[in-house]
């Protein structure tokens, strides 16, 4: 494909969503207008996410998978030339995939909010919102500058704060506000950082700041900017003990808001990590990777304790927290394999970005699909006395949830089990210049991160999709009201997840199609961008 | 021996003038006019400041200056009154702030039952001063200036006829005032013993050489002559006067202030500072550094503290909020002490001014349209605004992230980001910081704000749904202030899309 057609094909995808968002505020045009405006607004949402969709498949086609190291469909255009700033676009293997995610993941949940349209106030302003956090993340994928990057870090944070605020379930107003106060609080440092990287090295571009790969900054800057950069993301990632917000906006999100924030937008924070951080400021990497790694073990042994405390019986373990907290524990992996900055690990961390997104955006769905047939996601009034008997009631249901969880526990021949393995193989023997036995250690403390996630997602499995046996006595006494006619997967919600499954499997079975396109570009941003 | 006799170059004069030719032709007018058709008078002022405003066409190319001094004695060229781009610009926001204020006062005129002719002819005489300020080059004409922009502003915090309030406010404001006017003049009457000039340039050129017994007067004139210019930009510890000014304002008037006021206040700073005192850099920028990391940190404390269920509380929010954005306009100002190029770090303090005045008096004028039926003015009210005037809530809401600093007011993030740079550049590391604290600090109460917009009104719930069903005067907005509030919000939004627009004068050497 021509290269005008491909540029063509990146701006449009950042810009739509944009575009479709303002249109969503407009009355429909006649020929539009649908059986009603609630309706027509939330087609709309789906019309747009699915060209966004159909572009970003078509850019993925047209791009070059001969050399993903180079970047492609490349705009740059002078933009506010008093402060250096360019629109400056452009796609590598890095991000490719990271954008296809995103604009899967948006389309999926357009297309569920169509049929099961959160409860809130007007569908008007939920699809606007939904579009506008599409063009904020699409373009922090996208985009090649450090302060458009940082402009489109922050652009996701106010769609984001109003659909858990005005969509979410209980507690929303004190989960929203956290939210935003620690995502903002972070992106303050970061600006500050990426200031003094665009200040001391001459340019905001990140292609030359990526070239240079850092020889312009004195090893104190890089210090300084890895420290204010990384607090920024380390906070959206979110890295252990900066992650506190995650959990609370996570159980009072919206399902959609919940598959988008775990989706897409932890993805924003690792990604940062791999374009800015470990071209930019290799010297600051390096100082900083062993204190990475070990909060990144830290959050992976601590996010799976924490799981086993919510699934134990009697702990009135909320399932979306728990996922949530599982989160924690996933991006743990992808952060240790950026801190070990060998290709191997950060191949890894990309490929458990992307699995992580596919995988934790249908466990989401799932608890989303449970707590409206059930009206709760607190695991023991779902569990009962025996266990919640998916698997009999819904059996479809149960065993999406069980392949959920086994894909996200790691089982081979899924997605989950090749990013966390590479991880550890890149911990086992780090970068030049890293402690060994330090990595060692914490390859260690992830390995039995696994095996406690194994133990809390095989916990909710028995717990929800077994059980059943239910003494016929209780169950005439009321103990299970919506017992027997439990709706199993709707046509809709076949639509909508059915696709994350295929990729999850698909990636499993053929991580060469991933690996490949990540891995020389990999390659190149380590080797000093060139 | 060359002719003593000057020739006055009208055109370059005449935004000033204009502006103060329009607010005599006001004052008479007034007398004729019957009390029904008093509203003409609203409509002559504001085409006087379009048309002041269409004066600065003409001077474009910024080379043009005049009342210079002449003889064969003068080595330096030393104008009374230069209109550089500098001047034009900071006229352009002088008079577009002015333009603003009276589409805002057109209301409040007619609701508060002001005087219209006393207060029209105030505001354009407190324009005209203003918009001489940046071109004057001599410190008498500073002073005269600066006076004539504050004293018809007292008048004008006092006109609310009855209300104890107003003439409190005018009072504090008038005599803290006075007292840094005074404070000021023997500022300049030092310098000018030091230097005997009272031109910019040749007191730059004095300063070079003062006798070193006259060191200790000259530094001491120095500090003083800032000190009134502090004053008028709010600066912390000359910030007391603010809050109840502004509650007990008109409203319209304590947009003014708060934009016109401070662009006053700050353009002396900068005149003073970079054209006259270079060679005092040492002592000007640390004091400026200091006040500016003060000032923003009063202001944004303050405003945090402020409650939102008491009376007034959103004027007051945004009377602190001003307070702590005088404190980012005055960093790029300290970084011009400290680097090696002053002039440019001036620009980004402009542009700031320019984003900050835009969206400062878009705030102000959703305040006043909330305050007509709600004329307690608590944060609180604003509970629902979504439901009961979408538009004015999304304008708000934008102007609020503008000043705040986040997408999608790109521009007031960019503003931040060019402030940000002058003082990385000059190596103000630690005010960098300090702004970095108080940014974060502003967030907070900024969107705590704009999240109050957003939720649901109690009371409004059942009513608000069915649209047009309303109560009529909650929804009917007056046209001068829809056109006021309009007019802001497209410049906001201009400006994100394009920020180029304001932001090159950062890169620019403006003085």
């Amino acid at each position: 494909m021509s290269h005008t057609v491909m540029q063509l094909l990146l701006a449009a995808i950042v810009v739509l969503p944009l575009l479709g968002a303002v249109a969503a505020l407009l009355p429909a045009p006649p020929g539009l207008k649908g059986t009603s405006p609630e309706q027509a607004v939330l087609r709309h949402g789906v019309t747009v996410t699915g060209v966004v969709l159909a572009l970003s498949v078509a850019l993925a086609a047209g791009f070059d998978h001969d050399h993903p190291a180079r970047m492609q469909a490349t705009t740059d255009l002078p933009w506010i030339p008093a402060l250096g700033i360019r629109i400056h676009l452009g796609v590598d293997g890095i991000s490719l995939p990271l954008l296809v995610l995103t604009a899967l993941l948006t389309f999926l949940c357009a297309l569920y909010s169509y049929f099961k349209m959160p409860s809130g106030p007007s569908p008007k302003a939920f699809v606007a919102l939904l579009l506008v956090l599409e063009t904020g993340t699409l373009a922090t994928f996208a985009v090649l500058d450090l302060m458009l990057f940082f402009l489109a870090f922050e652009t996701v944070l106010i769609p984001m704060y109003f659909l858990i605020a005005r969509w979410g379930g209980e507690g929303r107003e004190r989960a929203s506000w956290r939210f935003i106060l620690y995502t903002l609080l972070g992106s303050v440092v970061m600006l500050l950082g990426l200031l003094l990287v665009g200040l001391d090295g001459g340019t905001f571009d990140m292609v030359a700041l990526a070239t240079d790969n850092g020889s312009s900054l004195s090893h104190t800057t890089q210090v300084i900017a890895v420290l204010a950069i990384g607090v920024g993301l380390a906070v959206k990632a979110p890295m252990w003990p900066l992650h506190s917000w995650l959990p609370d906006a996570h159980t009072a999100a919206p399902t959609v808001g919940s598959v988008l924030l775990a989706g897409v937008l932890l993805k924003m924070g690792t990604y940062g990590f791999v374009r800015i951080i470990l071209p930019v400021a290799p010297d600051g990497a390096h100082t900083f990777a062993p204190y990475l790694g070990a909060f990144a073990a830290v959050g992976i042994v601590y996010g799976s304790l924490v799981c086993i405390a919510l699934a134990r019986k009697g702990a009135k373990g909320d399932l979306k927290r728990l996922i949530a907290y599982s989160s924690v524990g996933h991006m743990g992996f992808v952060l240790l394999g950026i801190a070990t900055l060998t290709p191997t690990g950060v191949n890894g961390a990309l490929f458990a970005n992307v699995a992580h997104g596919l995988i934790t955006g249908l466990l989401f769905f799932l608890v989303g699909a449970i707590k409206d047939r059930y009206g709760t996601s607190d695991l023991d009034s779902l569990a009962g006395t025996t266990g919640a008997a998916l698997y009999g009631r819904a059996p479809r249901l149960g065993g999406l949830l069980a392949f959920g969880a086994v894909a996200s526990l790691g089982l081979p021949g899924l997605a989950g089990f090749w990013g966390e393995m590479l991880a550890m193989f890149g911990s086992f023997r780090p970068a030049d210049g890293l402690s060994r036995p330090a990595f060692l250690v914490f390859m260690a403390l992830a390995g039995l991160g696994t095996l406690l996630t194994a133990a809390y997602l095989l916990i909710v499995v028995r717990r929800v999709c077994m059980g059943g046996d239910v003494d016929p006595a209780a169950e005439k006494a009321g103990l299970m009201p919506d017992g027997p006619a439990l709706a199993d997967v709707r046509r809709y919600e076949f639509a909508a997840w059915s696709p994350l499954v295929a990729l999850t499997v698909l990636a499993g079975l053929w991580p060469a199609a991933l690996l490949g396109l990540t891995d020389p570009a990999v390659q190149q941003l380590l080797a000093g961008g060139n | 021996m060359g002719s003593l006799v000057q020739s006055v170059d009208w055109l370059a004069i005449a935004p000033p003038t204009v502006t103060a030719a329009v607010a005599l032709v006001v004052l008479v007018v007034d007398l004729f006019l019957p009390e029904d058709r008093k509203p003409l008078l609203g409509r002559i002022a504001l085409g006087g400041l379009v048309l002041a405003g269409l004066s600065l066409l003409p001077l474009l190319r910024g080379d043009r200056s005049t009342f210079c001094l002449t003889g064969p004695d003068v080595a330096v060229t030393a104008c009374s009154y230069t209109a550089d781009h500098f001047t034009l610009v900071i006229q352009l926001l002088v008079l577009g702030g002015a333009l603003l204020t009276g589409l805002l006062s057109v209301g409040a005129i007619a609701d508060s039952k002001l005087p219209a002719g006393e207060y029209w002819f105030l505001l354009l005489s407190s324009a005209a001063g203003a918009a001489l300020l940046p071109a004057s080059r001599d410190l008498a004409t500073l002073v005269v200036a600066l006076e004539v922009a504050s004293l018809p502003a007292f008048a004008l915090v006092g006109l609310r006829r009855g209300d104890r309030r107003s003439s409190e406010a005018a009072l504090k404001f008038f005599l803290s005032s006075v007292t840094a006017t005074a404070v000021t003049l023997l500022g300049v009457s030092f310098l000018y013993a030091a230097t005997g000039t009272l031109h910019l340039t040749e007191i730059a050129d004095g300063l070079g050489h003062v006798d070193p017994r006259l060191a200790v007067l000259a530094k001491a004139g120095v500090a003083l002559t800032l000190v009134g210019f502090a004053f008028k930009t709010a600066a912390v510890p000359f910030h007391f006067w603010v809050p109840d000014t502004y509650v007990g304002a008109p409203l319209p008037i304590a947009a003014y202030l708060s934009v016109v006021g401070k662009a006053v206040g700050f353009t002396g700073i900068a005149l003073v500072t970079v054209v006259a005192f270079p060679s005092y850099a040492d002592v000007w920028g640390p004091a400026l550094a200091v006040l500016a990391a003060l000032t923003m940190t009063v202001g944004n404390v303050a405003a945090l503290r402020q409650r939102p269920d008491r009376k007034h509380s959103a004027v007051r929010l945004l009377a602190w909020s001003s307070v702590g954005q005088a404190g980012y306009l005055l960093v790029p100002l300290a970084a011009a002490g400290y680097s090696g190029d002053p002039s440019r770090a001036v620009g980004s303090t402009v542009a700031y001014a320019l984003m900050y005045a835009a969206v400062n008096l878009g705030a102000f004028a959703v305040v006043a349209l909330v305050a007509r039926t709600r004329p307690d003015n608590r944060i609180t009210d604003y509970r629902g605004l979504t439901s009961r005037n979408p538009l004015a809530a999304l304008a708000h809401a934008f102007f609020l992230l503008c000043l705040a600093g986040l997408p999608p007011g790109v521009i007031g993030l960019f503003a931040k980001v060019t402030v940000f740079s002058a003082a990385v550049d000059a190596g103000l590391g630690w005010l960098a910081v300090v702004m970095a604290v108080n940014v974060v600090i502003a967030l907070y109460y900024y969107l705590q704000w704009t999240a109050v917009l957003f939720k649901g009104g109690r009371e409004e719930t059942g009513e608000a749904l069915p649209a047009g069903a309303t109560t009529a005067p909650a929804v009917r907005v007056p046209a001068t202030l829809g056109a006021a509030i309009a007019l802001a919000t497209a410049i906001g939004v201009v400006l994100s899309g394009a920020p180029q627009l304001v932001l090159r004068f950062a890169s620019q050497a403006l003085l």
